[in-house]
């Protein structure tokens, strides 16, 4: 009787298997070898890992990783918060603007990217000739190693503002009217309203745009290596694209599935934390 | 009034591990990030052909084995194998354009279909390396960057050693006329245990473009020294009017060439190909090296650390800088005039002279036959078509690059179809006689240009050329000895 239900979750069992476990052991296994593309593999134990760890470039590439995250996921929140209590209001032509808002989440990533890269040419770029024009100074956004990070944040913003904006409109959808009716009799200003009794009941739903924004931040490869491919130097260069160098460029398998493993490793503890927020900050 | 959760009970936390995983799983898996969103990288590429003495000095390789195909007769028949298919995998370039654009004529030749994916550069050098490595790639033949996959494609002995096809008579049509190839362009295809596993195909030399307008305004002529060159980028730089002396790759790996190309006017390399030690951080290579600081932090676009050849393209079409230094395969988009500002003022002339020698960094890539082809046959015949002088013709004349036969340089077909100006022919030719090879011949080729890059990036900020080179030679150097020992 009982092993009925065993075909039941056999093919469930067999996709997951072949597209994740095995992927991950075998990249596991290969972290554990010196891997030649040509045919040579050697068994080297922890060596990959020891030598990712000694590896200055690698270490500055966690660190940009994570400013980079910071700048992608903080702004789109903030940003994408503000826009989903403006949406949640009633007003004229607001189906239509929703619309536009959130087409930039449409468009594909390396066409943005290639947008983007037009636009940021420091003598020819549309952005700099905006500048000028307000009397502000030029700037060289990409071209610079202390701009490029923001830069290339600020693309990311524009385009999942309103990723945000949708989540977040949707938290907003499904919240109880009496706490407002309440604050209302009681006197609370907007503001109050929205400090004391929107944020709160809203912040499980923003916790879960965050979380959904920082694996996107961490994970960001298209956008970084269409417009700068980790440049200049290396200043823009996050894990993904280091990651993407050692396997792609260099062909050193074994310290490329290396960085994979200590990247999932690091993932998973950023969701683990962040989910364990959210549990504490649900409402039951 | 709902009530806050303080704390997640065990079964929550079991639950959150499995969210947690799930949501790493949507990810995509960190393993297969990358590829396709690529874009094109620089050609930076060519190789090829005329008689410089320099390139077949400074190659490793052996000497090339090769015989010229058998004498007429013999059996063959370009009909041989009708009915066949091919796939082949070229690289998005001239030299595509012209295969792909008469592919028909191969067709109705041999009766044989051909399928080509042509695909940019930088994606196509990995889709063949990671298809060899599955030992089952979906091409049978494929174009290589010698300057870049020679020595890895040859380790991996990947693709089919053509010497033994070119001996045998009723294989090679009797007019393929083996000869007419120059021996720098079949040094660069032969491997350095003799396997030639590339027909010679294309070489790129790099060149200096100048805007002859602003040299005019200015009084300036055309600089033949790396001094000149200095002194005219100097003159003509202006930023706050917008205009800039010089302008070439700041952007990590792309700008190795220019560095190496700068280093050749000293007559040195980068790496001794008799004991594949390192020359990085000789005086030649720091000469070289604060030349390439000076040209590009003072002279240069703003922002030109980022500057790939498609930013440096932009900015000369636009008539905004007054010299350029490249690869030789950009005539054909500067003299268009949909495209360019500076349509029939752009000078050419050869890498200027340095302190001791004058040489033009060559690059090159070849056609070759996997070795895991089931079709090597059909794959024969169209390399033979493909590398033909007719073929050969087209690409010179289009101004797309240089190509490995020599009869393509005096052919008449070639020079009176030619589609950019006389004066970029004559400086091709010019640079064939001193072509040099623009990088070293070595397996971990895009590591240097990563390493190497990084440090020069760094230089156009500020930083000091002999460390940077010191410390950028000290990373390679456990790099390359390893690729030696494996």
């Amino acid at each position: 009787m009982g092993t009925r239900y065993i075909w039941f979750i056999a093919p469930a069992v067999i996709v997951t298997v072949a597209i994740i476990i095995f992927p991950w052991m075998f990249t596991i296994y290969m972290s554990l070898h010196d891997w030649q593309v040509t045919g040579a593999r050697t068994f080297i134990g922890l060596d990959n890992y020891v030598s990712a760890f000694a590896d200055r470039r690698f270490i500055a590439a966690i660190w940009r990783t994570g400013l980079y995250a910071v700048f992608s996921v903080t702004l789109p929140v903030i940003l994408g918060t503000a826009a989903a209590t403006v949406f949640h209001h009633e007003f004229p032509l607001r189906g239509l603007l929703r619309g536009i808002f959130i087409m930039p989440m449409m468009a594909t990533p390396v066409a943005v990217a290639l947008v983007w890269a037009m636009m940021f040419h420091p003598q020819l770029g549309v952005l700099n000739y905006l500048l000028k024009s307000v009397g502000l100074p030029p700037s060289l956004w990409v071209y610079s190693p202390n701009t490029v990070l923001p830069a290339l944040a600020m693309v990311e913003t524009w385009q999942w503002t309103p990723l945000v904006m949708l989540i977040v409109l949707g938290g907003l959808a499904t919240l109880p009217v009496e706490p407002y009716e309440s604050a209302r009799i009681d006197g609370a200003q907007p503001w109050q309203t929205f400090v004391y009794i929107t944020l709160p009941l809203v912040m499980p739903v923003i916790l879960v745009a965050v979380v959904l924004r920082t694996i996107d931040a961490l994970k960001a490869f298209d956008l970084i290596f269409t417009i700068t491919q980790g440049g200049p130097g290396t200043a823009s260069e996050t894990l993904n694209i280091y990651l993407y160098l050692k396997a792609f460029s260099f062909y050193q398998i074994g310290q490329a599935s290396a960085i994979v493993v200590i990247f999932f490793v690091m993932i998973v503890a950023l969701s683990l934390g962040a989910l364990a927020l959210r549990e504490r900050t649900r409402w039951t | 009034m709902a009530t806050h959760e303080t704390a997640p009970s065990t079964k929550s936390r079991r639950r959150l591990f499995a969210q947690a995983a799930a949501l790493v799983g949507m990810t995509g898996g960190l393993a297969a990030c990358g590829g396709e969103t690529a874009p094109a990288a620089a050609p930076t590429t060519a190789p090829a052909a005329a008689p410089t003495a320099a390139a077949a000095a400074t190659k490793p390789a052996a000497a090339p084995t090769t015989a010229p195909a058998a004498a007429a007769g013999g059996g063959f028949d370009w009909k041989k194998y009708k009915g066949e298919s091919l796939s082949v995998l070229l690289v998005t370039s001239p030299r595509a354009d012209v295969l792909t654009k008469n592919q028909k004529e191969f067709e109705e030749l041999t009766g044989i279909k051909v399928e080509a994916d042509v695909v940019p550069e930088q994606q196509q050098r990995q889709k063949t390396v990671i298809e060899f490595t599955s030992g089952n790639p979906s091409f049978d033949i494929t174009q290589i960057s010698l300057h870049v996959q020679k020595s890895l494609v040859g380790k991996g002995k990947w693709m089919l050693d053509l010497n033994p096809l070119l001996k045998d008579a009723s294989m090679t049509t009797p007019d393929l006329a083996f000869d007419d190839f120059g021996k720098p362009s079949v040094s660069y295809s032969t491997q350095s245990d003799g396997r030639m596993d590339t027909m010679p195909n294309n070489l790129d030399f790099w060149i200096l473009y100048y805007n002859k307008e602003i040299f005019e305004k200015k009084g300036l002529k055309p600089p033949q020294t790396h001094d000149e060159l200095v002194a005219a980028a100097k003159a003509i730089h202006d930023p706050k009017g917008g205009m800039y002396g010089f302008a070439a790759r700041g952007l990590k790996n792309a700008n190795v060439p220019v560095w190496t190309g700068l280093l050749h006017g000293w007559g040195a390399d980068t790496l001794d190909p008799k004991d594949m030690s390192l020359k990085t951080t000789t005086d030649e290579a720091i000469a070289a090296a604060t030349l390439y600081k000076e040209l590009l932090s003072k002279y240069s676009p703003e922002g030109v650390a980022g500057f790939n050849w498609n930013e440096c393209q932009t900015a000369f079409m636009q008539g905004t800088v007054g010299l350029w230094y490249d690869g030789i395969g950009f005539a054909t988009p500067l003299e268009d005039a949909t495209k360019s500002k500076v349509v029939g003022k752009v000078g050419y002339i050869l890498t200027p002279k340095g302190p001791k020698a004058q040489h033009a960094a060559m690059f090159g890539d070849g056609i070759g036959i996997t070795n895991a082809s089931k079709k090597k046959g059909p794959a024969w015949l169209y390399l033979q078509w493909a590398t033909n002088k007719a073929n050969q013709a087209r690409l010179l004349s289009s101004g797309g690059g240089s190509p490995a036969r020599q009869s393509a340089y005096t052919s008449p077909d070639a020079t009176k179809n030619l589609t950019v100006p006389k004066e970029w022919f004559d400086t091709l030719v010019a640079s064939t006689k001193v072509g040099r090879p623009g990088l070293p011949e070595i397996i971990p080729v895009t590591e240097f240009r990563d390493i190497f890059g990084v440090a020069l990036t760094n230089m156009i900020s500020g930083a000091d050329p002999k460390a940077e080179l010191t410390k950028a030679t000290e990373e390679f150097k456990p790099v390359l000895e390893k690729s030696i020992k494996g």
